[in-house]
């Protein structure tokens, strides 16, 4: 056991700490919602790479930093920025998914094409990947793309696309090769969301704002050379993306900064003459959740390590997701209950606290539980992939028990 | 940087735990577990083999010098055999109390004697942390007055160490006029807990520094109490993976329905992060010895929750089987019930890490 990053690190994070210290005064405000980086954020962002403190291990000819790739260095960045309360550069989906897809699975052409415009903001992009009928079961989607004159055809809907109101191109599941067996039929597709046919609806979603869209697809005509990974092979090449996301899922870094907001705010909320942090039931949750969170901060720097040592994180990064999002959910449950009434106030009204982020976050966790993998796919992988216990049987079994039940009434079934 | 066991960390857990495999078969537990001192000759002595009881004696003592979180990972294999041996008090909180605050000739009558095994020391705290029963023990002109409850590792101790009200800690001979010693018995019967009564006790002073002494035993205790737990609920994951892996209902292996996977991997993510923090509390003791309090409150506190959890969760995935006596897991249930409680249960243990971080003044 060995927490010491070495002096070679202690100076490097010294270095970041200056930077940070020297230019934090042209940093943007930390990250908002909005999905189009405003000019103060590109020109950071631009100065970040500049400096190898974003987009550090993407190769120079991309417009990335081209340093090898150093996991501590990496680490300490995000320390340093978060701890500074600054924001390290630019956070979306082009940039968390895309980008590392391409670098991974892109033609040479398709990387010098996007790569460096996505980095810099100038290209926002949305996923389309999750459809009414194909939530947790992805791989059945139903957008389909015939090839008609050097052009896929689209047609078809997707859902929970975030940020296609302001985006410029969408990467894209459809269904390439409708005979196939169904993860063996899927492509992966760029195009942008200026192509006619499409059009794009905000869903509104529990928290009151419309986080998400509906995007539907008519006769949207795609050159076929817009495809990332050969024909029938979308499955892959989205896998490949998903990792990425459920890493940003689960940061201990983000955990910690919710857990110290929540500290800040019991000490700071009266209940009476005294504070919610004196209320011994109250101040008992949160040690439960400081131990919690405790324990997800070293879970964090055993997978740290291991990947230092070029293991795979094992089960102990199987459970993040799912861990992760959890005890989220748990810190807003905690904040909303140590403002009492006050918790519940919401839409700006007199009194709110925080505008009402708590709350907000209490709502939008929930669909970050749901979202990305659910957290009953999440708990299939961990017993399937972690503990191997038998998998279910096979669909031919369950479709013959389903026609035998067919006939019997039914409750309506949402999709997960 | 590198968070996680050395090679001889590794090495150390294998051998234990293939130690105990040999030495530590179920059978031989429920043997020891229905006689009235239930602790195991032979597996001590198997222990001893490995130089288990000198892990924490200095090395200039005749021990093996190694660090807290060495022990943390014999405690984990302890508990994953469900082993009826002493450890806690008298191979983990003895050598420390005696190194960190002994005097030359303390050291040098104890600490080679338990580093070869010929001696084991007692060890009673628990008052410092709460008083049940209106136990309590006071110290003057070298004799003690009252009752120490819950005495760890008590069966076959050559002595006591005993802290008092002011977290003083003394040490009393096993054999000292007017004591009398009276076994308790709790659900676990792996492992030996006794009452203290003193009536006038002669014993020595062995440490005099404001219970920081006595403060370094709880954070020792909390963290290998942790580590146990740990042990104990792995275990009972890996019984319950098992288990749905070979029973067979409507047809179908029971692992292979979402309802008892869930359950596993439930499990198994709550008690994943444990480990960790064990590890880093274990390590903070000797490394950060500022910090290790609060984590070891932590790791004391979570590992009492997600093993309560894992003991029940478990016990219902075996369903009946579960229930009864013919499998033995209740021995793993019962010694997360015993490192649940003792030395501070959860919110006990998470009040004092209220009043460490300055939330509320201490008790």
């Amino acid at each position: 056991m060995d927490l010491d990053y070495g002096p070679e690190y202690d100076t490097f994070r010294q270095q970041v700490r200056d930077f940070i210290e020297a230019h934090s005064h042209l940093a943007p405000p930390c990250a908002t919602r909005a999905a189009r980086p405003s000019p103060e954020a590109v020109k950071w962002q631009k100065l970040l790479i500049e400096n190898g403190y974003t987009a550090r291990t993407i190769p120079a000819e991309y417009g990335g930093y081209g340093a090898e790739p150093d996991i501590l260095k990496s680490r300490i960045i995000s320390e340093e920025f978060s701890r500074a309360g600054v924001p390290g550069g630019l956070t979306n989906q082009g940039i968390s998914m895309l980008v590392p897809t391409l670098l991974e699975l892109g033609t040479e052409e398709q990387k010098q094409r996007w790569i460096e415009p996505t980095l810099k903001g100038e290209i926002v992009w949305c996923q389309g990947y999750s459809e009414p009928g194909a939530g947790s079961d992805l791989a059945s989607l139903k957008t389909r793309a015939r090839v008609e004159d050097g052009n896929f055809v689209i047609n078809g809907q997707k859902i929970w696309t975030s940020t296609a109101k302001q985006a410029d191109m969408i990467f894209c599941l459809v269904r390439t090769e409708p005979d196939a067996p169904k993860h063996r039929g899927i492509s992966y597709l760029i195009f942008s969301m200026d192509t006619p046919g499409i059009e794009v609806r905000p869903l509104k979603t529990m928290t009151g704002h419309a986080e998400f869209n509906e995007t539907f697809f008519t006769n949207v005509r795609v050159p076929v050379d817009q495809i990332v990974g050969a024909r029938g092979q979308g499955w892959l090449v989205a896998n490949a993306t998903l990792g990425h996301e459920r890493g940003m899922l689960g940061d201990p870094g983000a955990l910690e900064n919710r857990l110290q907001a929540l500290i800040a705010l019991m000490q700071e909320e009266r209940i009476g003459q005294a504070r919610a942090i004196d209320n011994p039931v109250l101040r008992d949750r949160l040690l439960a959740l400081q131990a919690e969170v405790s324990a997800m901060k070293c879970n964090g720097m055993r997978i740290l390590s291991n990947s230092l040592k070029g293991e795979s994180g094992g089960m102990a990064k199987l459970i993040v997701k799912l861990q992760s999002c959890e005890i989220a959910h748990q810190i807003s449950a905690l904040a909303i209950d140590a403002m009492g009434e006050i918790g519940t106030l919401y839409h700006g009204s007199p009194r709110e606290r925080e505008g009402g982020a708590w709350q907000w976050n209490y709502m939008f966790q929930l669909g970050l539980i749901i979202g990305g993998g659910t957290a009953q796919i999440q708990k299939n992988i961990i017993a399937e992939r972690g503990l191997e216990m038998p998998r279910e049987p096979k669909l031919a079994k369950i479709s013959d028990a389903a026609k035998a039940t067919a006939d019997m009434p039914r409750h309506k079934q949402g999709s997960a | 940087m590198d968070f996680g066991l050395s090679q001889d960390q590794q090495m150390l857990r294998d051998a234990v735990a293939r130690c105990l495999a040999d030495t530590c078969p179920l059978d031989h537990v429920r043997e020891c577990a229905e006689r009235d001192n239930p602790l195991s000759d032979k597996v001590l002595r198997a222990v001893q083999d490995l130089g288990i009881p000198g892990m924490l004696v200095p090395e200039e003592h005749g021990g093996l010098g190694m660090t807290l979180l060495d022990a943390a990972i014999v405690a984990e294999q302890l508990a994953y055999a469900v082993a009826p041996v002493p450890f806690l008090a008298s191979h983990v909180l003895a050598p420390i109390a005696l190194s960190e605050a002994g005097s030359e000739e303390q050291k040098a009558q104890w600490l080679p004697k338990i580093a070869s095994g010929e001696a084991r020391i007692a060890v009673a705290i628990s008052e410092t942390i709460e008083a049940r029963d209106g136990a309590v023990v006071s110290s003057a002109d070298g004799r003690l007055n009252g009752t120490a409850l819950f005495c760890l590792d008590f069966e076959g101790a050559d002595a006591y160490i005993v802290a008092d009200a002011g977290g003083r800690l003394h040490l009393a001979a096993a054999d000292a006029f007017r004591l009398e010693t009276i076994p308790l018995t709790t659900i676990d019967r792996t492992r030996s807990v006794g009452e203290l009564r003193f009536g006038g006790t002669e014993a020595e002073l062995l440490a005099d520094d404001n219970g920081t002494t006595t403060a370094r035993l709880r954070d020792a205790g909390r963290v290998i109490l942790a580590a146990d737990s740990l042990g104990a609920g792995q275990a009972m994951i890996e019984k319950a993976v098992d288990y749905s892996g070979q029973r067979e209902q409507f047809g179908r292996l029971i692992g292979s329905f979402q309802a008892v996977k869930h359950m596993c991997a439930e499990m198994a993510a709550r008690h994943e992060p444990c480990r960790s923090l064990v590890w880093y509390a274990a390590h903070a003791f000797g490394a950060m010895p500022e910090d290790v309090s609060l984590v070891a409150c932590h790791a004391k506190s979570h590992t009492g929750e997600v093993h309560r959890f894992v003991a029940r969760t478990s016990t219902e995935v075996h369903g009946g089987m579960g229930f009864t006596d013919l499998i033995g897991l209740h021995y793993w249930f019962k010694r997360i019930g015993f490192d649940r409680q003792v030395l501070g249960g959860p919110e006990t243990v998470r009040a004092e890490a209220a009043a460490l971080q300055g939330w509320i003044k201490a008790a």
